[in-house]
C-alpha cells in the first residue's frame, strides 16, 4: 500500500517534470526538472529494494551530472532561451506521431506480458543489499568494472582534450590590456577608469543611489539600468537619476551617427566589465537609445537560440 | 559401275606428288617475301616453277597409267593433324584429279608463258607470277586433297588469289570494286560449301571422300539433300552459276591472263569439279540435287549466252561465253555417271580453246592500246594473222564447227541431256544456236569489217612468247575433243573414278540433236554475218530493244541483288544504328541519368540535421519493435 | 505493480525520445538523452525485483557509469562546439551534408 502510494504520486511528479524538461523554453528550468525526474527515479529504485542504486543516482546523477549539466549551462549562457518556433518542417509533427507509436508498442507489449508476482530480492541479498552487489561486481561483473574504470579515464582524457585551447597570442599583460583601455578611450570616448561605485559621494550607500559629480548632478556610469528599468517601471524613478540616463543615451547616439560608418560597439568589455553594475549597463546601452524600459535579458539571448534564423543579427547581438 | 576403292600409296612419282603443290607455294612465297629483290628474275621463277609442277604432274599421269584401272585411285598420306578426330590430309591421285592436275598445269603454264610477254611493261609483274603461282597452288590442293577439308582451304586459297588479281591493278575504282565484289559474291557461296562440310562431319563423322564413301547407306535422304543443295550452292559461287553469277562479268577487270586461267580454264570449273567429285554420294541420278544442279546449269547456259550477245566490251562477251559454257558442264554433270565425262572432258577442251580465245583477246588489246570495245576494232584479220588464225580456231571449237574439239564434247553434252530429259536437251540446243550467234558476232566485229580504230592505235602483231602458247592452246583445241571423246576413251579413263553408265554412249555423227544444233549455230553465224560482218557496225552502241538492254545489263542480275540484298542489308544496318543509338545507348544513358538525377534528389535527404537523423532512427525502432510484434504473434 | 513502473518507464522513454527530437539546444537534447537512459534504468530495476536477481541492478549501475562517462564527453563537444561556433543550437551543426 506504501509503495502503491509512493509510485502515484512520484509517477504523477516524475512524469509532469520530464514533460516540464521537454517544453520548458529556458534550458535552467528543464535541468531543474531533469533533477526532479531522478529525485524521484531515486525514491523509485529505494522502493524497489535498490538502495544503493538509490543513492547513485542522487550521488552520481543528481550530484555530478547534473552539477555539469549546469556548469556547461552557465558557460553556455543561462538565460538563452529556446525558440519553440519549429525549423525543420514535419520534424515536430512526425516526432509526436513516433512517439506515440512508440509508446503505444511498448504499452501494448507491456501490457500483453503475463507476469507473474515479484519474485522479490529478499532471498539473493541476505547479506544486505550492498555487500551482494559488491559482490557480484566484483565476482561475476568483474572485467566489466575494470573495463569501466578504462572507460572513465578515456572520458576524462577525452574531455581534457577536447576543451583544451591552444593559445595562440601571447597572454595579455597588464601593460596590454591598460593601452587597450587608453585606445578604446581614444577612439570611442570610454571611460578608462574604472566605474564609480554606488553612492560614493551620497549621502546613502544603497546600491541603488547614484554616484554624484561634484557638480552634483547623477553620474550615469554608477546607475545600476536593470533596477533603474525596474524602478521606471513602478514609477519610483528619480528624476535626476532618468534625466542624467536619457542625457547619457543621446550622447552615445550622437557618437554613432558621427562615426556610422564604425559602429559604436563596446570591443573592450571585460576592460570596464569589472564594474558593480558593468554588465547590464553595457547590455541597455548596447540596445541602442530606447534604452530605460527594454526587456533587455530576453532579447539579448534570443538570437543565440535563434541565431539559424536571424544570422546576420548573430555577431552583434551574442556578444 | 561404281567407282573404285581408294587404296593408300606410297613410292614412286606419285609418292611425292605433294611436290606439285608445293613448288608454286614455294614460287609464291620467294617471290612475295622477297620483295623488289626478286624483280629481275620473278617471271621466270614463276614460270619455272610452273612448269616443273606441270613436269611431276605428267609424271605422276604416266605412273597412274601403269597401274591397273580398278587401281587407279591412290591416297598419298601427308599429315595426321588431330588422330582419331579429323581425317589425316593426304593427297587423292585418280583419274580425274590427274585430269585437273594436268589442265591446270599445262594452261597454267603457257599462261604464265604468256604473262612475260603481256605484263612486260607493268612495274609489279614480280607481284603479279607470285599471286599467279599463288593461285595454281591452291587449285592444285583443292582437286588434290583427299577430304572436304583440303578442298575447301584450296577453295578459299583461289578464292584469295581470284581477289588479289581482279583487284591486281588495284588503282583502278573499278578493279578494287570488281575484286570486292568478286570475294563477296564467293562468300556466299563459300558459306554453302561450309555448312555442307559440317553437315558432312556431323553426319558421317568424317570429311574424306574415301570415309564418305564407304559409310554413305546409314545417312538420311533429307540430310543428304541438304549437303547436295548446300554443296551446288557452293559450285554456284565459285562457278558463276545463277543465282551467284554477277561477280565473273565484272572479273574481266583483272588483266587478261588472269582471265583466262582463273576465270576461264580453271577457277570457275571448280564448282564442275565439286559436283563430279560428290557425284556419287551427293548427286544420284534422279535426286532433288542433282536436279537442281541441271535447272541451274541449263537457266546459267541460256543467261550466260544472252549477255555474250549483247556486249561490247571483247573480254565480257566471252566472260559471258565462260558462263554459259561452265552452264553446259553443270547440266551434264548434274545428269550422273553418263555425263561425267562430257563434262569433264568440255571441261578440259573449254579450258583449252577458251584461254585461246582470251589470250587472243589479250593479244589484241596489247595491240590496240588496251581497247574492250569491239566497235572499235574491225579488219584485225590482215594486221594480226596469228592472232587471228588462233582466234579463228578456237572460236570454231566453241561453237561446235565438226571435228573440232567444242564439237564432240558439246554435242555429247546434248545428247546425254537429250538422253536424260528432252526438255533439258532443247535448251542446250537453243544455247549452242545462241553461242553460234554471239561468237560470230565477236569475231566478225573483230577481226573483219572495216577498221573503226581510234586515231593512235597502230595494231601489230605480239611477240613470239605470246603467240606461241596461243598456237599450242589453239593445237589441243581442234584435236583433243576427238581424241578423248570417240571410242569413248575420256569414259572409261575417269570410270575409276566417277563410275561408268549402265551402257556406254556411242557416237553418232548425224543424230536429230545434232544436225538442228548444227543448223541453229550455222543460221546464228548468217545472222551474225549480215548484222556485224557485211553491215555498217556504228561505234557508238545503239539505244538497242528491250531485249538488248535486258541483255547489256546482265539480265538486271545486279539490280536484282540491290534490291533484295544491298538496299534492304543498308536499311538494316540503318536500323541496328538507330536501335543502338537510341535504343541500347538511349537504355544505358537513360539508367544512368535515371540513376543519377535518383540519387540527386535522393541526396537531399542528407540535410545535416542531426534531429532529423535521430527522427528516422527512433521510427525505425518502432517499425522493428512493431515488426517484432507481429512476426513473434504469428 | 510491476506492470505499472513498466509504463511509467515506457513514459519517461517516449517523452524523452520526443524532447531529442524536438529541442533544439544541445544541453536541453542531452538532458533528454539522459532521460531515456534513466526510464530503461527504472525498468532494468523493476525486473532486478520481478525476476528475484540482482543482474538488473548492476546493469542499472554499469549504464550509470557509462551515462557518467558520456556526459562527460558530450559536455565537452558542446563546449567546444559554442566556443568556435557561438551556438548551442543541434540545428547549426550541418554542415555534413549533401
Amino acid at each position: 500500500m506504501g509503495e502503491t502510494i509512493t509510485f502515484w504520486v512520484l509517477a504523477v511528479v516524475s512524469v509532469t517534470a520530464a514533460l516540464g524538461l521537454v517544453f520548458s523554453r529556458k534550458a535552467v528550468y528543464s535541468a531543474l526538472m531533469l533533477g526532479t525526474v531522478m529525485l524521484s527515479l531515486a525514491v523509485l529504485y529505494a522502493v524497489q529494494d535498490a538502495p544503493f542504486l538509490a543513492a547513485v543516482q542522487i550521488i552520481v546523477y543528481t550530484g555530478a551530472v547534473m552539477m555539469l549539466f549546469l556548469f556547461v549551462l552557465m558557460l553556455v549562457g543561462v538565460d538563452s532561451a529556446d525558440s519553440l518556433v519549429e525549423t525543420i518542417r514535419g520534424q515536430r509533427f512526425w516526432a509526436i506521431v513516433a512517439g506515440l507509436a512508440f509508446a503505444a508498442l511498448l504499452g501494448l507489449g507491456v501490457g500483453n506480458a503475463v507476469l507473474a508476482a515479484p519474485k522479490g530480492l529478499e532471498a539473493v541479498t541476505a547479506k544486505g543489499n550492498v555487500p551482494s552487489l559488491a559482490e557480484l561486481i566484483f565476482t561475476r561483473y568483474v572485467f566489466a568494472f575494470e573495463v569501466t574504470s578504462a572507460l572513465l579515464i578515456t572520458a576524462a582524457l577525452g574531455a581534457m582534450v577536447l576543451a583544451h585551447r591552444e593559445r595562440t597570442a601571447p597572454k595579455p599583460t597588464q601593460k596590454d590590456l591598460s593601452r587597450a583601455r587608453f585606445v578604446e578611450y581614444a577612439e570611442h570616448g570610454r571611460n578608462p577608469a574604472p566605474l564609480p561605485g554606488p553612492g560614493t559621494y551620497a549621502r546613502h550607500n544603497a546600491i541603488d543611489m547614484p554616484a554624484l559629480l561634484p557638480d552634483g548632478s547623477v553620474s550615469s556610469l554608477s546607475v545600476n539600468r536593470v533596477l533603474a528599468r525596474r524602478e521606471a517601471a513602478e514609477g519610483t524613478l528619480a528624476p535626476e537619476i532618468l534625466a542624467a540616463l536619457e542625457a547619457e543615451d543621446r550622447e552615445t547616439e550622437e557618437r554613432r551617427r558621427e562615426k556610422s560608418e564604425e559602429p559604436a560597439r563596446h570591443h573592450a568589455n571585460g576592460a570596464n566589465g569589472s564594474g558593480p553594475n558593468g554588465s547590464s549597463s553595457d547590455g541597455a546601452a548596447s540596445n541602442g537609445a530606447a534604452g530605460v524600459g527594454h526587456a533587455a535579458p530576453d532579447d539579448a539571448a534570443a538570437p543565440v537560440e535563434e541565431s539559424r534564423a536571424t544570422a546576420p543579427e548573430k555577431g552583434e547581438e551574442a556578444e | 559401275m561404281e567407282p573404285a576403292k581408294i587404296i593408300e600409296h606410297a613410292g614412286g612419282v606419285i609418292g611425292v606428288s605433294w611436290l606439285l603443290i608445293a613448288l608454286p607455294l614455294l614460287g609464291a612465297a620467294v617471290l612475295l617475301l622477297g620483295g623488289r629483290r626478286t624483280d629481275r628474275f620473278g617471271h621466270l621463277l614463276g614460270v619455272a616453277t610452273a612448269v616443273a609442277s606441270f613436269v611431276v604432274g605428267v609424271l605422276v599421269f604416266l605412273q597412274l597409267l601403269g597401274f591397273d584401272p580398278a587401281e587407279r585411285r591412290r591416297v598419298v598420306p601427308l599429315y595426321d593433324f588431330i588422330p582419331g578426330l579429323v581425317d589425316p590430309m593426304g593427297l587423292l591421285i585418280d583419274p580425274l584429279s590427274i585430269s585437273f592436275v594436268l589442265l591446270i598445269t599445262g594452261v597454267g603454264s603457257l599462261i604464265h608463258i604468256y604473262s612475260i610477254g603481256y605484263m612486260a611493261h607493268d612495274p609489279n609483274r614480280r607481284r603479279f607470277f607470285a599471286y599467279l603461282n599463288l593461285f595454281v597452288a591452291a587449285m592444285l590442293l583443292l582437286v588434290l586433297a583427299d577430304n572436304y577439308i583440303g578442298l575447301y582451304v584450296g577453295w578459299e586459297g583461289v578464292g584469295l588469289a581470284s581477289y588479289l588479281l581482279i583487284g591486281f591493278w588495284q588503282h583502278k575504282p573499278s578493279a578494287a570494286t570488281a575484286a570486292k565484289k568478286a570475294f563477296i559474291v564467293n562468300r556466299v557461296g563459300d558459306f554453302g560449301l561450309a555448312i555442307a562440310i559440317f553437315i558432312i562431319f556431323t553426319t558421317f563423322n568424317t570429311v574424306s571422300f574415301a570415309g564418305v564413301m564407304t559409310s554413305g547407306a546409314d545417312a538420311s535422304q533429307g540430310s543428304l539433300t541438304a549437303i547436295g543443295l548446300l554443296l551446288l550452292l557452293g559450285a554456284c559461287g565459285k562457278s558463276a552459276q545463277l543465282p551467284l553469277q554477277s561477280w565473273l562479268l565484272d572479273a574481266m577487270e583483272g588483266p587478261t591472263p588472269v582471265s583466262a586461267l582463273i576465270h576461264a580454264a580453271t577457277m570457275v570449273t571448280a564448282g564442275v569439279y565439286l559436283v563430279t567429285r560428290s557425284g556419287a554420294m551427293f548427286f544420284p541420278e534422279g535426286s532433288t540435287a542433282a536436279i537442281a544442279v541441271t535447272i541451274v546449269g541449263v537457266a546459267t547456259l541460256l543467261a550466260g549466252a544472252i549477255i555474250g550477245t549483247a556486249k561490247d566490251d571483247i573480254k565480257k562477251a566471252l566472260a559471258g561465253s565462260t558462263m554459259s559454257q561452265i552452264g553446259y558442264m553443270m547440266l551434264a554433270a548434274g545428269i550422273g555417271p553418263a555425263g561425267y565425262a562430257f563434262a569433264i572432258a568440255h571441261l578440259i577442251t573449254h579450258g583449252f580453246f577458251k584461254a585461246d580465245m582470251f589470250l587472243g583477246a589479250g593479244s589484241v588489246m596489247h595491240a590496240m592500246n588496251d581497247e574492250v570495245d569491239m566497235r572499235k576494232y574491225g579488219g584485225l584479220r590482215k594486221v594480226m594473222p596469228i592472232t587471228f588464225a588462233t582466234f579463228m580456231i578456237g572460236y570454231l571449237a566453241i561453237i561446235g564447227f565438226p571435228l573440232l574439239s567444242g564439237y564432240f564434247t558439246k554435242d555429247g553434252i546434248i545428247e546425254s541431256a537429250m538422253e536424260h530429259n528432252a526438255t533439258l536437251g532443247w535448251l542446250a540446243v537453243l544455247g549452242a544456236g545462241i553461242t553460234g550467234f554471239y561468237m560470230s558476232r565477236l569475231v566478225f566485229m573483230t577481226f573483219f569489217g572495216k577498221k573503226r580504230w581510234e586515231a593512235d592505235a597502230h595494231p601489230h602483231e605480239s611477240p613470239a612468247v605470246m603467240t606461241w602458247p596461243l598456237i599450242i592452246l589453239s593445237a589441243g583445241s581442234i584435236v583433243l575433243g576427238g581424241y578423248l571423246i570417240l571410242g569413248n576413251r575420256f569414259m572409261t579413263f575417269l570410270a575409276p573414278a566417277v563410275g561408268l553408265p549402265e551402257h556406254l554412249p556411242s557416237f553418232h555423227p548425224f543424230s536429230v540433236a545434232g544436225l538442228v544444233t548444227l543448223a541453229l549455230v550455222a543460221a546464228g553465224a548468217a545472222l551474225a554475218w549480215f548484222k556485224y560482218g557485211a553491215g555498217e557496225v556504228p561505234v557508238t552502241a545503239p539505244r538497242g530493244s528491250f531485249l538488248t538492254t535486258f541483255a547489256r545489263r546482265d539480265l538486271y542480275g545486279d539490280a536484282i541483288n540491290e534490291a533484295l540484298f544491298m538496299r534492304p542489308g543498308q536499311w538494316l544496318t540503318r536500323l541496328a544504328v538507330f536501335f543502338d543509338n537510341r535504343g541500347i545507348d538511349g537504355l544505358v544513358n537513360g539508367l544512368a541519368a535515371g540513376i543519377g538525377g535518383t540519387s540527386g534528389r535522393l541526396r537531399r535527404v542528407q540535410t545535416g540535421f542531426v534531429r532529423s537523423y535521430a527522427l528516422s532512427i527512433f521510427v525505425g525502432a518502432a517499425i522493428l519493435v512493431g515488426a517484432w510484434f507481429v512476426v513473434g504473434n504469428l | 505493480m510491476t506492470t505499472h513502473y513498466l509504463v511509467l518507464s515506457a513514459l519517461l522513454f517516449v517523452i524523452g525520445g520526443v524532447g531529442v527530437l524536438v529541442r533544439r539546444n544541445a544541453i536541453v537534447v542531452f538532458m533528454c538523452v539522459e532521460l531515456m537512459l534513466n526510464a530503461c534504468n527504472l525498468a532494468f530495476v523493476t525486473f532486478a525485483r520481478q525476476n528475484g536477481n540482482l543482474d538488473g541492478q548492476i546493469i542499472a549501475f554499469f549504464v550509470m557509469i557509462v551515462a557518467a562517462a558520456e556526459v562527460v564527453i558530450g559536455l565537452a563537444i558542446i563546449v567546444t562546439i559554442f566556443r568556435t561556433r557561438r551556438s548551442a543550437s543541434v540545428d547549426d551543426v550541418n554542415l555534413l551534408k549533401y
